[in-house]
């Protein structure tokens, strides 16, 4: 169990708990206990929480809580991480079809020249990992993942590439993505998803959740092209793990 | 059914609520007006809630008309606009009853970003998750997800509207000095910054280079970290002040991301925010730190003097012509005192 957490202002009407510094599930446990303890609390004010890979932001209402008056009353929050272990051994596994073939392995080529792997050794690593939801964020569902094999490290590109397709499968700095949205990025794109794991119309609008498991299973460009026609009909394309 | 209809719309006009919460978690910004301060007193001018969907109206201004079987109230202030009802001049900031068929426009002034026009009721533009605020980069929200284009119909609440009569809005919040220093509460990554880095900081003056509705770019010193520029992806809240590779500060404004991997000096306090938000590119602007605690009694005066905005809408007499037909529009007020301060 990470230390007590630092209580760090953002502001006059946000407020970071902040449990360490670095991409550890010790960490991101201490993180989603907290968050579920915040949430069972109902302190009034808090607006809603946001949790990171390493730490928790409070919004509030600064009309009824003063910076102070939270942290005293967080200081007296009860965390059980127990609980949340326990949580997280009913955490669901998910599989989710990828597609590594052209058109969608727009970056393959380049992160096997840097990584001087094949790009057939770069799919197999990242098909064959086992990840953990650690945190959404940046853009609407966007799935940020722990687990990516440690010969797959890349730093982030220097400047921006153009945005990626929807359900894009990016990697930089150590860490995986599902990107559910085209957006500019400064990781490289190692293939797609058909699922659409970000849905307006549905609550949550995130079909999986923080701490969840996560693999991908390759597809052909044949059967991504179906899937996606799945998903346009409403059929889910993601299945959980046996 | 009530209606507005856009007849034209330069870039940047959006309908905004006071901003869509509880789905930062799964990467939703929270969106919602860039000011709003002008956009609240647009609302509570009409008697409305004040964070009642409403149109923002970016530096491309826009023109409405009138489609209803009876007379509509509207508010509009903020960012020193042009208002004309039919081509005639308003003024930046006014409460009105535009009768159906009757034409609105705004085009921008000499100084401000963005203006509002709120009617009375609230805009009835469909509500995504929990919002109508647009946010534009994911497409939801507003009229499906974009920004307002000609042809737009945007459905209005018939019953709502207080009637309280034409009339000027002259709160003085709505002409705030623009030169003032932004207050800042430092953190959380302060300590990312040595003394000397936070004191160029809080000393230089800076200079908008862009912006967007995601966030403010700024020109000046460079403020270099002591400790790089890359942290394990953290929360980000609006106004944060992010300073990356380039070490210039870009602040982040309301459709900013939820999370964000770089190192944060510190958060514009929400009181200043819509200030900041109406300086154009290449204005002027310093900062100066605040306590959080007193960050937040500026936010709550403000929001309290806001409240009060009925109490600064002073009636408009209409000449009536001696046969008794209202004549057009012609006030003795001007709008040039309604227009923030060069």
């Amino acid at each position: 169990m990470p230390t007590a957490p630092r209580f760090l202002p953002a502001g006059e009407s946000a407020l970071v708990v902040e449990f360490g510094a670095a991409i550890d599930p010790a960490l991101n446990d201490a993180v989603h206990a907290f968050d579920r303890a915040l949430a069972q609390a109902v302190i009034p004010g808090v607006i809603e929480a946001v949790p990171t890979y390493r730490s928790l932001m409070i919004h509030f209402d600064p009309r009824q809580l003063a910076t102070d008056t939270l942290i005293e009353q967080l200081r007296r929050l009860t965390v059980a991480p127990e609980t949340f272990a326990g949580t997280l051994a009913q955490a669901k596994h998910w599989l989710i079809p990828a597609c590594y073939e052209p058109p969608h392995d727009e970056d393959l080529a380049e992160v096997a020249a840097a990584l001087d792997l094949a790009p057939e050794r770069v799919v197999a690593l990242h098909a064959g990992a086992t990840y953990r939801i650690y945190m959404f964020g940046f853009a609407p569902g966007y799935v940020f993942l722990g687990g990516l094999p440690a010969e797959l490290a890349i730093s982030r590109r220097p400047k921006p590439r153009p945005p990626v397709p929807q359900g894009a499968l990016l990697i930089a700095g150590g860490q995986a993505l599902i990107a559910n949205r085209p957006m500019p990025t400064g990781w490289y794109n190692l293939g797609a998803t058909p699922a659409l794991l970000f849905d307006p119309q549905r609550t949550p609008p995130v079909s999986v959740d923080l701490g969840d498991r996560i693999s991908f299973v390759p597809v052909d460009g044949a059967t991504f092209a179906s899937l996606r026609q799945a998903v346009a009909e409403g059929q889910p394309v993601i299945r959980q793990k046996a | 059914m009530a209606h507005l209809r856009v007849l034209s719309a330069g870039p940047g006009a959006t309908i905004q609520d006071g901003g869509r919460f509880g789905y930062r978690r799964y990467g939703l910004t929270p969106a919602g007006p860039m000011d709003w301060v002008a956009f609240r007193t647009a609302n509570l001018a009409l008697g409305n809630a004040a964070d009642a969907a409403a149109i923002e109206v970016g530096p491309g201004g826009v023109e409405l008309i009138v489609e209803a079987e009876a007379p509509v109230n509207l508010a509009f202030c903020g960012g020193g606009f042009t208002w004309l009802r039919g081509g005639q001049l308003v003024g930046a900031a006014a409460r009105l009853s535009l009768a159906p068929g009757e034409i609105l426009s705004a085009q921008p002034g000499v100084a401000g970003i963005f203006t509002y026009l709120a009617v009375a009721g609230g805009l009835r533009t469909p509500v995504e998750l929990g919002s109508r605020a647009t946010y534009t980069r994911a497409g939801i929200g507003g009229l499906n997800g974009g920004l307002l284009r000609a042809g737009d119909l945007l459905p209005l609440d018939v019953a709502g509207g207080s009637g309280e009569g034409d009339a000027m809005i002259v709160a003085p919040w709505l002409r705030p000095d623009l030169d003032a220093p932004l207050r800042v509460v430092l953190g959380p990554q302060d300590d990312y910054f040595d003394p000397t880095a936070r004191d160029l900081f809080f000393s230089a003056p800076f200079r908008v280079a862009a912006g967007d509705r995601m966030a403010y770019r700024l020109d000046g010193p460079s403020i270099a970290q002591s400790r790089g520029y890359n942290i394990v992806s953290d929360g980000v809240a609006l106004g944060a002040i992010q300073i990356a590779g380039d070490k210039k500060p870009l602040i982040l404004m309301a459709d900013h991301p939820p999370t964000g991997g770089y190192p944060k000096l510190g958060h514009v306090a929400r009181a200043d925010i819509g200030r900041l938000a109406q300086l154009r590119p290449g204005r002027a602007c310093h900062f100066m730190e605040v306590a959080a605690e007193t960050a937040r009694e500026a936010l709550l005066r403000l929001e309290n003097e806001v409240a009060t905005t009925t109490n600064f809408c002073r009636p408009l007499r209409r000449q009536v012509a001696l046969d008794g037909v209202a004549a057009p529009d012609r006030t003795t007020w001007s709008a040039a005192g309604n227009r923030h301060p060069r």
